[in-house]
């Protein structure tokens, strides 16, 4: 049997196409995009070597900070956001009726591609025939914002989206987690009485602890790579004050023909991705897995 | 905090019981309340959708004219006809289906030969390929984009849908072999023990026993996978220029672009664009949910 199994014709032809897909499409690219940032190049001219040059740059770009700390306040909002979802989810996997239908009914703007998301919620900010200012006006405010148009109001008001965007991806998590801890559990801590919010807060939130760590790093990666939506929305404007480092990326490489430097920021983006992830882990670490 | 000491007060030994019918009112009260904000929430996320179904509907005199929340006076339905005809987008949406059919089927039956030798043969470096697989979904797309935007330039595959299904695959692996790794894992062995005991080859043991016993999770991953496809938006726009390799997500950004001010025009073409993920969702939820859930809560 061992002998059927461990065939190494079969093993490779089951395993190479796939390994040779992620090498070539994944890996080589990550490692090449280091190396290009060593380079001056236009993207279709020839490349010349300038050391370390786009990677000292990068570090005095007053833009790139700004792009970085827009990445990094949407990174803060996402992570914190996680806490109503938590919430949320506690309520629903909490015996409610008609959970399983709200749950999915959340999920919905999940499903939709960022560029159908970003139109959609281009009409909502509508200035004048958007929902926003629509329901606004009928406050009786007279001069409501233009949302988009605002440097200082801009990444809050895509803030919203964004939201509307994932809330029910975290719910779901959340509530499948909850639904996985064994009811005995929670009938011992009623007997013991304990009421509903020690339950949630000492036994139900410490049990799925890990799922908590893996959406925490889900969230703040994800806003940091986040890119889909503002170039769609805003492509960082007004005047660069909803710009993030993947924009920033794209818009030096595929905008001004600056791939050197566009890779350098692509480089930097990889290394925060890792590193937060890394950095999230290690600080979350529990010592064991939970067992029940 | 209070709220938890005041109620560490009670002795334990009070049947729980005689405090029900006190707590009556409160409690009911309480449920409304979490409904209604769970309504509110529902609402939230569910109106805009039904806002732009309506103004599909609508034409831009009753747009610009009347409340944005009235429902279409006299439903335009020929806004759909016509830009399903005048513009592009019929193209679009047949280029969206092609590339996604064949993108998930790829990526289904890589992912499925893969999680068969790591799950089920025998080999030195199956830790470390699966070790690389699962990396890949740390990886950030935008960090690998200039280089294959070169590489498929070189090799003369940009502006050509092969590059963009080749890339969808890549990127879809990792997350499709984590998702069928679960399951494989419950598959009992006995059956494919017995059928290479008859002389059966490993390829009709593939795919004539354990392919169509893991036929539950499939369907998960293809949906899953085309989720991602049919929205994705990056590859694709970097990589496709003509008009007749774009699927809708691109497609309907140039649309847009042209016929900005026809809201009705607009509104049609966003609902042509995620009405089949609608309709998949009507009927597939369970599957999505499972296989979202199954997809990000192992990361």
């Amino acid at each position: 049997m061992d002998k059927v199994m461990s065939n190494k014709l079969v093993i490779t032809l089951y395993v190479l196409p796939a390994l040779l897909l992620i090498l070539v499409l994944i890996y080589v690219p990550i490692i090449l995009t280091g190396y290009y940032g060593l380079m001056k190049w236009d993207g279709i001219g020839e490349m010349s070597f300038i050391g370390l040059e786009n990677y000292t740059k990068l570090l005095k770009d007053a833009e790139f900070w700004k792009s970085a700390f827009h990445s990094f306040l949407l990174a803060i909002f996402s992570a914190i956001s996680l806490i109503g979802y938590l919430i949320i989810s506690l309520i629903l996997a909490g015996k409610i009726k008609g959970a399983n239908f709200l749950r999915k009914i959340y999920l919905v703007p999940m499903l939709l591609s960022s560029v159908a998301i970003a139109q959609l919620w281009l009409k909502v900010y509508h200035p004048t025939n958007g929902l926003v200012n629509s329901l606004l006006i009928s406050f009786g405010i007279d001069n409501p914002p233009a949302w988009l148009a605002e440097p200082n109001l801009v990444l809050s008001a895509l803030f919203v989206p964004i939201i509307w965007q994932y809330a029910g991806f975290y719910i779901l998590i959340y509530y499948a987690a909850l639904k996985n801890i064994p009811e005995s559990l929670i009938e011992a801590a009623k007997i013991d009485g304990a009421n509903a919010f020690q339950i949630a807060y000492k036994i139900k939130v410490p049990l799925i602890a890990g799922v908590i760590k893996v959406t925490i790093v889900l969230a703040i990666v994800g806003s940091l790579k986040y890119f889909d939506l503002i170039y769609v929305m805003t492509g960082g404007g007004p005047n660069g004050s909803s710009e993030v480092m993947a924009s920033y990326m794209y818009q030096k490489a595929f905008g001004t023909y600056d791939f050197g430097y566009g890779s350098a920021v692509g480089f930097f983006l990889l290394l925060i991705c890792l590193v937060v992830t890394w950095l999230i882990r290690k600080l979350t670490a529990t010592d064991e897995e939970i067992q029940y | 905090m209070s709220m938890v000491q005041q109620q560490k007060q009670p002795n334990v030994s009070t049947p729980l019981i005689t405090q029900r019918p006190a707590n009556g009112i409160v409690n009911r009260l309480g449920y409304g309340l979490l409904y209604l904000t769970l309504g509110i929430i529902a609402i939230f996320q569910v109106y805009p959708l039904v806002w732009l179904f309506f103004f599909s509907l609508k034409d831009n005199q009753e747009v610009f004219n009347n409340s944005p929340f009235a429902l279409p006076t006299s439903p335009k339905w020929e806004n759909y006809t016509k830009v399903w005809t005048e513009g592009n987008i019929s193209l679009y949406f047949f280029n969206s289906v092609w590339i996604t059919t064949v993108s998930v089927l790829l990526t289904v039956l890589l992912a499925s030969f893969v999680t068969f030798a790591i799950t089920r043969m025998k080999w030195k470096f199956s830790k470390l390929v699966l070790g690389l697989f699962m990396v890949g979904l740390m990886i950030p797309v935008h960090s690998t984009l200039i280089p294959l935007f070169s590489f498929f330039l070189k090799v003369n595959l940009i502006d050509h849908p092969l590059s963009v299904v080749l890339s969808y695959t890549a990127f879809n692996l990792p997350i499709t072999i984590m998702i069928l790794m679960g399951f494989y894992y419950t598959l009992p062995r006995e059956v494919e023990e017995a059928a290479i005991i008859d002389g059966c080859s490993i390829h009709r043991i593939f795919f004539q026993i354990t392919l169509p016993m893991t036929a539950p999770v499939l369907s998960t991953t293809v949906i899953i996978n085309m989720i991602y496809n049919w929205n994705e938006f990056v590859f694709i726009n970097t990589f496709i220029s003509s008009d007749k390799y774009k699927t809708l997500t691109v497609g309907i950004q140039n649309f847009i672009g042209q016929y900005m001010t026809e809201w009705g025009a607009i509104g049609a073409t966003l609902m042509i664009s995620i009405i089949p993920i609608l309709i998949a969702f009507f009927f597939f939820s369970n599957r999505i949910v499972e296989g979202i859930a199954a997809g990000s809560v192992k990361g």
